[in-house]
């Protein structure tokens, strides 16, 4: 098989189990990805972006009771790993998260800069000296100040922490970096700093992002690719230039045209009803409920329909 | 009225405090040359310094006018509402509400105060407790209040609920706060900030933790109630792209101070600090071009308010700073345009 893609998600499954029955978080997610490439995965809450980050990083919570697909990276398939083989190989070496809140990620009683230096020391076997130099060198590179190695998660403001968190996603220089909604608690002169950097990074480094996230204004930074998430399955995916001009699925329309801007005159409007239960999602098209341009065929479940680059799970385009 | 005199108030007329103020388009809330400072000690008692969380702050709000007070985390903009709330005590300077000095009422006008102040939180979940059903979390202000008849209390929670779109009434007063979506715990929120009719409402950035779906219905809500009922509303929020839709004013504040005050549109059009200008050109819009440039962000970090620059506070960080004016002298409110107010040594 011929591998130029980065990531190739098939059919991943990852239900979880309660009282109440199986919540299916991500249900059946194709998802592809290049080298160099920034996608974004925007969804509301609830819709399982941050569950398929972890289906993706196997950082799975203790009450699974489906997890099932295909993950190929860089064209090895990575499920079939056992849990030892998949931390020491795969997690923090290919690929590593920048979790959504930095404060909680970061170590209270560590100062930073043994922190990012850690994830050498742990899968690159290097000496101390050596993987502080790396961890210096990935300061420079996120813009915080190198004396601040020395400092405690405590002593950094916001920005500085979430600096912190992507220089330790990138330490080991991983091909691919989760973000976990990285700006949601930032401010909005912090957020475009934040964002500048992952665009250097992104430039400099060449490494591959999955940035997901609700904010669909400041997703518009950094993405190469669109993917559209809406009760645990992915129902567009598209190049940012046709999304943000013109996205397909009656979701992703409504979604755009749910968002305030600063400039032009449109009168943002808002989606009305709720998303399905994830614990019995409707059998046919999940969005049917909301959507304005259904008719009869929406009771069944839409196929997947175009080309790889630009893909949407609606009626309308079959 | 005096200190000694409002004991013997009878209740009745403690209820009315500012009602009987004329109604109409007069100033309904006027802040003059606040300063809310707190004081920092160093082992429990030795004096270290005062953190100046809001600093010289003043404006006025209208009957039935909606503003909004846009500012980074830690520029002191919920100290400044808390202060409205008559959460806390002005160090310096005064909060008029109505022709009444805040700092000079008594415990039980305050208490009156407040149900004319109505405040939306930003959490709605963390806001309403979870053992309380809706019809006991509305009821609650009105008890406390002393709306003693249960038909008037029933009569206001029905209207309020209806108000605030959650029908059939039935459906939603028995159920607990878990129970309902985001957006409907929002609803709450206003509701009960709505109950006792007031004539001011603070909303501290009530759509930040809601879905984009549902964040413009709730600003369109908040709006209408503002509108049908000639409330002053106070929004206060970081994200300068939702101001647009719901104020008739923007103050932008940085560092304990407002460094701008302009009518919304004219804002938008013509923003003259500095600060301002950079927070527009860092807000984005969703562009697929966004991805292709890099944005400009004036560098370091807003300062501590314990120790705040000399000069305009923005002038480390403001790529049009004057060299020996702004590092020296504070700026004084400027007005180089009609209604458009800013603190900056450009427009002098």
């Amino acid at each position: 098989m011929p591998e130029d893609k980065l990531l190739r998600i098939e059919n991943l499954l990852l239900h979880f189990r309660t009282t109440k029955g199986a919540v299916q978080a991500v249900d059946g997610v194709d998802l592809e990805l290049d080298y160099t490439e920034a996608i974004v995965i925007l969804g509301e809450s609830g819709c399982g972006k941050t569950s398929l980050a972890k289906a993706v990083l196997r950082l799975l919570p203790r009450n699974v009771s489906a997890y099932s697909g295909q993950v190929y990276l860089e064209g090895s398939d990575v499920m079939g790993l056992d849990d030892e083989e998949f931390r020491r190989n795969v997690r923090w070496v290919q690929m590593s998260l920048v979790p959504q809140a930095a404060m909680n990620a970061l170590n209270p009683v560590l100062k930073v800069g043994d922190q990012v230096a850690e994830p050498m020391l742990v899968h690159a076997g290097v000496k101390k000296e050596e993987a502080l130099a790396q961890a210096r060198e990935m300061f420079r590179r996120v813009g915080v100040p190198v004396d601040f190695l020395n400092r405690y998660a405590f002593e950094l403001s916001g920005g500085m922490r979430q600096r912190v968190a992507i220089a330790m996603s990138l330490v080991t220089a991983p091909s691919l970096v989760v973000l976990d909604e990285p700006t949601s608690a930032l401010d909005v002169l912090t957020q475009a700093n934040i964002f500048n950097v992952l665009k250097r990074i992104k430039q400099s480094l060449e490494v591959s992002f999955i940035l997901i996230t609700h904010d669909i204004a400041t997703s518009s930074e950094l993405a190469d690719r669109v993917a559209v998430m809406y009760a645990g399955q992915i129902v567009e995916v598209n190049d940012a230039r046709q999304f943000f001009t013109e996205p397909m699925h009656p979701y992703s329309r409504m979604l755009m045209a749910s968002v305030p801007r600063l400039r032009g005159d449109q009168e943002p409007e808002f989606i009305t009803g709720q998303p399905p239960s994830l614990l019995a999602p409707p059998t046919g098209c999940r969005f049917a409920d909301r959507c304005p341009s259904r008719f009869d065929q929406c009771v069944e479940d839409p196929p997947v329909t175009g080309q790889n680059r630009r893909r949407v799970k609606c009626w309308l385009y079959t | 009225m005096s200190v000694n005199a409002k004991e013997s108030v009878p209740e009745e007329a403690v209820a009315t405090v500012g009602e009987s103020r004329a109604q109409g388009d007069g100033v309904l809330l006027s802040i003059k040359d606040l300063r809310i400072w707190f004081e920092l000690r160093r082992w429990g008692f030795g004096h270290a310094g005062y953190v100046r969380a809001v600093d010289g702050v003043s404006f006025d709000l209208d009957h039935g006018e909606a503003i909004g007070v846009v500012g980074e985390s830690g520029c002191g903009k919920t100290t400044l509402m808390k202060t409205i709330l008559g959460l806390y005590q002005p160090t310096q300077g005064d909060v008029i509400f109505d022709g009444e000095n805040l700092s000079e009422l008594g415990s039980r006008q305050m208490r009156s105060y407040r149900s004319h102040v109505g405040y939306v939180q930003q959490d709605p979940y963390g806001a309403l407790p979870p053992f309380m059903s809706v019809q006991r979390i509305l009821e609650e202000p009105m008890v406390v209040n002393g709306v003693r008849s249960k038909a008037e209390r029933e009569q206001r929670l029905r209207s309020v609920m209806e108000e605030v779109k959650m029908t059939p009434i039935e459906d939603f007063v028995t159920k607990f706060p878990h129970m309902l979506s985001g957006g409907q715990q929002q609803r709450v929120v206003i509701a009960r900030s709505m109950i006792m009719g007031p004539k001011l409402i603070v909303a501290d950035e009530p759509v930040s933790m809601l879905d984009a779906s549902v964040r413009v219905e709730i600003l369109r809500l908040l709006r209408g109630l503002q509108e049908s009922h000639n409330l002053a509303v106070i929004y206060i929020t970081h994200d300068l792209s939702t101001v647009r839709y719901f104020s008739e004013r923007i103050f932008v504040m940085y560092a304990a101070r407002l460094v701008e005050k302009a009518q919304v549109q004219e804002l938008l059009r013509n923003p003259l600090h500095p600060y301002t200008h950079a927070l527009l050109a860092a807000t984005s819009d969703p562009d697929y071009r966004n991805a292709l440039a890099f944005k400009e962000v004036p560098p370091g970090e807003p300062p501590s308010l314990i120790a705040p620059p000399p000069g305009c506070r923005f002038h480390p960080r403001c790529p049009r700073v004057i060299e020996g004016l702004c590092d020296v002298q504070e700026p004084p409110e400027f007005e180089p345009e009609p209604r458009h107010f800013t603190a900056c040594w450009l427009y002098q």
